[in-house]
């Protein structure tokens, strides 16, 4: 087998071997950003499993062949594989390689890791695909995201379980709809170190209500960012400019849940936030201005404005050196908008004052 | 006189607006004669209730007294000569104002008429195209001509009066007595007064027009750019009205230099000091002759803005540069304090802009771009600079000329003292300066002390009723667009913010949001800045109006709040450069708010709240 089974994040290839979302974390962590520790179990690990569970890809190939229009079947025959999937025993060589990945984990948990009596540091494990980003966009939250593992047992089940969330009833649906072939890109699987944050949240690297590459906006709750993707918090909102620094927006909301992380407990503990904290802004202008510090050198490293998780660590380090970053994936909806735009603000005009000249002979 | 005005009534807002129409404001009980105070040709007429009209708190915060008037109808009739006539703007004639119940509204007339529109810009083209091609020798020329004018209006007499002309007036044969220069000189001052008023406007309109089509341009390319990044970039750094409180800052350091530091004490009343410093030999001396070339011309700067009488200047009262003085040799002593860093401030409005710049979609908007900001930076040491000129030095040598015919009337028993003169029209003046040249002549008094006293009694008596008067900030239908650039320009006045005021909130005031962040404190109400001992750390700020005189102030407060200004006045830069909060051109904070009361500033969204009132 030519292609390593498990690659530490700073070491991830690119997206076809490690997945979108490994890719990015292997570039955010060589710009030298504050990432995490964790690895990534690439595409040939996947591929290997295949050769066990599917050997001659019939049974994927059946799957191509389901009409868009036959949900039953479609549910039918992606739940069974699912099942194999799930229930297969790893290639030992995948197994070995995954255990020895996230014991090396414990060597080095970051500060603000989460990390518990006796066993190895706590991790999320999640699904990387390979298909382009826009798609993968669309399917966010139907692939696989398990949080808070606790042990090599629960991170080799949860592997498993985000290779066949490749397999989830929409994920095929919306491949079948697509006319996508099947076998599908393959899908690699990220394992990071969870830290355990007094906020968190995304930010983009341009406004998602206006487009304007001149500002980040920053959405934030207490505890971890799970929280969002639940839908059960209204997050604070934050405007900064790029150029000056300045904080010129924000919006502070009630955020009655907070979702944190509990050692020793399997997934996010889900509670309600305290009364006096709930009104309370989750993020100071330090943080605030420190989170858009980041989000430049992130734009400047893929080229183009990006959709940013992260979050901020407790402590009394400077706010700076409390901001992690959990994922970074491009911009795509302002992107298709500039891309139809024809006119531009405005053109250079013979004289100067041909500008103001031209204001006022219309009504604004 | 009081008859012609529509019968008072209670005010119902009209169903259509939500803003009441003029002619259902009610009199104020109590001022039901301040009519006599204003001339009829700023009444409200009964085809008025059929426009939309504004209440110009920004300029016009108190309800006026009658001869102040004349900073409403002498810059109307330039603003309105400049842009309708002058160089004919497309789609803009003039702005008309009315008073009522003391208080100043206005309206614009807008050219809607497509050909007329084609019509004007035929002619506004190469007009205005002639005054951007040449501006900076223009702009000299203007400063050569504004300096003129005030040496002009600084050597206008008063005549005494003398019991007999002075014999070289028959020697030199000169054949004219002094009752003649009474009016003749008056008139003078109001001509002058005007001519100031068209300069003024001469080159301000289209300086403005340049901000606005640069300001239009960041908010299409940048939709949350604020309103102060777009300011920063094209702000002057070396601009005069920094020049009174380096003035300050200089004699602060000089009497450290001298060793006469020691009779700044704070708290020690102005003529104290200089009394001491008389008495302290040749140092005390030295000190006070740099004091006397500063205060010619940098301490003719208004507390004000100059558009009410009781704005005076340094000059005028030396209470307030001398309470900075106490603060700033205080500051030199501990060696804190510094010279504004001109050169980190460059770098920094280069760097804002290179920023946006950088960010714009392609090379063609950055050519634009370029072209725009060049011209806002060719215009602005103009816009920036005029008010110095203008509303400072001019207005305060203007309205101390007015206080000296008003000494003069006071002497001949026709007032009761020089003040009193400001709340006479200056129509009314001339009467009494008539009566006065006719009672010198005669030999007999004249006749004004039975007619005046009484009149100006019962017309403060009156100012005081129509102060507790909370004015609506618009009457009439809104019309369905606001499209009149010289009125989003001049006065900010947007579909957004006439809806705000449909909305009223009674916690909530809005304004400009001229310098970012939130902070929460301790308002502190200064009516004017000789109040300004008054004030404690950390407290904030809530004044009419800020001037370069009131910098001294800066050091000491966390957030400044303002009845008039926007995101280019003076507070807002100086709120800047300090890194506090601001909001400005709220027009009513100083009532809305007491001395003692929590209040929050928000200087993104330009809000203030009161909290908690004391």
């Amino acid at each position: 087998m030519s292609q390593r089974l498990c690659l530490p994040l700073p070491e991830a290839p690119g997206a076809a071997a490690a997945g979108g979302k490994a890719a990015s974390l292997g570039e955010l962590t060589r710009a030298g950003l504050r990432v995490p520790p964790g690895f990534v179990v690439t595409t040939g690990a996947f591929a290997a499993a295949m050769a066990v569970i599917d050997p001659d890809g019939r049974r994927r190939a059946g799957i191509g062949a389901l009409s868009p229009d036959d949900l039953a079947a479609i549910t039918a025959t992606a739940g069974q594989f699912r099942e194999r999937v799930t229930a297969a025993a790893l290639p030992a060589p995948v197994a070995a390689a995954i255990t020895a990945a996230y014991a090396g984990l414990a060597a080095d948990a970051p500060p603000g890791g989460a990390t518990q009596a006796g066993g190895g540091p706590l991790v999320a494990v999640r699904s990387s695909a390979t298909m382009e980003d826009s798609a993968e966009a669309s399917f966010a939250g139907l692939q696989g995201t398990y949080l808070a593992i606790r042990d090599t047992r629960g991170v080799l089940d949860a592997v498993r379980r985000c290779w066949a969330s490749l397999y989830s009833d929409e994920s095929v649906a919306y491949r079948r709809r697509g006319g996508l072939p099947e076998p599908p890109a393959a899908m690699a699987v990220v394992v990071q170190v969870m830290v355990s944050p007094r906020a968190a949240g995304v930010m983009f690297t341009r406004s998602p209500v206006t487009g304007d590459r001149s500002v980040v906006a920053i959405e934030a709750t207490w505890g971890l960012g799970s929280v969002l993707v639940s839908g059960d918090v209204t997050p604070d909102s934050f405007t900064v400019s790029k150029v000056t620094g300045e904080i010129t927006a924000r919006r502070i909301c009630p955020k009655a849940i907070t979702h944190s992380l509990i050692h020793n407990e399997t997934g996010p503990r889900v509670t309600e936030t305290p009364a006096a904290r709930r009104d309370q802004p989750c993020l100071t202008d330090d943080e605030i201005r420190a989170l858009a510090t980041v989000a430049g050198p992130v734009e400047a490293r893929f080229g183009t404005p990006q959709d940013i998780e992260w979050a901020v660590l407790g402590g009394d380090a400077p706010a700076a050196d409390r901001v992690v970053l959990l994922q970074s994936r491009p911009e795509t909806a302002w992107a298709a908008r500039d891309a139809a735009r024809k006119a531009p603000v405005a053109t250079p005009r013979r004289r100067a004052a041909d500008h103001v000249l031209s204001l006022f002979a219309r009504p604004l | 006189m009081a008859n012609d005005g529509p019968a008072p009534s209670a005010a119902e807002p009209s169903a259509a607006s939500g803003f009441p129409l003029p002619s259902q404001i009610a009199d104020v009980p109590g001022a039901e004669g301040w009519r006599d105070m204003y001339r009829y040709f700023t009444r409200f007429q009964p085809e008025d209730d059929q426009r939309f009209w504004f209440y110009n708190s920004m300029h016009f915060p108190e309800p006026m007294p009658a001869f102040d008037t004349i900073t409403a109808e002498l810059p109307y009739s330039a603003i309105g000569a400049n842009t309708a006539r002058l160089f004919v703007f497309p789609t803009t004639l003039g702005i008309e104002h009315r008073i009522v119940n003391g208080r100043v509204y206005i309206t614009a007339n807008p050219v809607l008429d497509p050909g007329e529109v084609e019509r004007r810009s035929e002619q506004f083209g190469p007009r205005a195209g002639y005054y951007f091609e040449h501006w900076d020798e223009l702009y000299e020329g203007w400063k050569d001509r504004m300096r003129a004018l005030i040496a002009e209006i600084e050597a206008i007499e008063v005549p005494e009066l003398t019991e007999w002309e002075p014999a070289e007036v028959v020697f030199q044969a000169l054949g004219v007595a002094q009752n003649h220069y009474l009016r003749e000189n008056f008139h003078k001052v109001l001509a002058l007064y005007s001519r100031m008023w068209h300069h003024h406007t001469e080159m301000l309109m289209l300086g403005y027009g340049a901000y606005v089509v640069f300001f239009q341009f960041c908010t299409q390319a940048f939709p949350e750019v604020s309103d102060q990044a777009v300011a920063r970039m094209v702000a002057g750094i070396d601009v005069i009205m920094y020049r009174p409180d380096d003035e300050l800052r200089r004699l602060a350091r000089l009497a450290v230099d001298l060793g006469v530091d020691d009779l700044f004490a704070e708290g020690t009343a102005a003529g104290d000091v200089v009394a001491a410093l008389r008495d302290r030999g040749e140092a005390g001396l030295a000190w006070l002759s740099e004091l006397d070339k500063a205060r010619d011309p940098w301490f003719h700067v208004s507390t004000g803005d100059g558009f009410y009488h009781h704005h005076l200047s340094w000059n005028d009262d030396l209470t307030v540069p001398f309470a900075a003085l106490a603060g700033y040799v205080t500051a030199v002593r501990a060696g804190t304090l510094q010279a504004r860093p001109t050169a980190q401030l460059l770098r920094e409005r280069d760097r804002i802009a290179t920023g946006y710049r950088e960010l714009l979609a392609s090379d063609e908007e950055r050519a634009a771009f370029d072209q725009m900001l060049g011209l806002c930076r060719l215009v602005f040491p103009f816009v920036e600079d005029h008010k110095f000129y203008c509303e400072h030095h001019f207005t305060t040598r203007f309205f101390q000329k007015v206080k000296a015919f008003g000494a003069l009337l006071a002497r001949q028993g026709v007032i009761g003292q020089a003040d009193d003169v400001f709340h006479l029209h200056h129509t009314e003046i001339d009467q009494a300066l008539s009566d006065v040249s006719l009672a010198w002549a005669a030999g007999s008094p004249p006749l004004g002390g039975r007619h005046f006293p009484s009149i100006i009694a019962e017309r403060k008596r009156m100012l005081e009723v129509l102060r507790d008067w909370s004015p609506p900030p618009a009457l009439g239908p809104v019309p369905e667009a606001l499209n009149d650039p010289a009125v989003r320009m001049l006065w900010g006045v947007t579909q957004e913010r006439v809806e705000q005021w449909l909305r009223p909130d009674a916690d909530e005031l809005h304004g400009v949001a001229a310098s970012p962040g939130v902070v929460e404190g301790i308002a502190r109400v200064l009516a004017d800045v000789s109040q300004i001992g008054d004030l404690r750390e950390g407290e904030i700020l809530v004044a009419p109006v800020t001037a370069p005189s009131w910098a001294p102030v800066f050091a000491k407060i966390k957030a400044a709040v303002s009845d008039i200004g926007g995101a280019m006045s003076h507070a807002a830069i100086v709120a800047r450069e300090y890194g506090m909060p601001a909001v400005v051109g709220t027009g009513d904070a100083t009532k809305r708010i007491r001395t003692g009361d929590t209040i929050a500033v928000n200087g993104d969204r330009g809000t203030v709240r009161v909290i908690e009132s004391r």
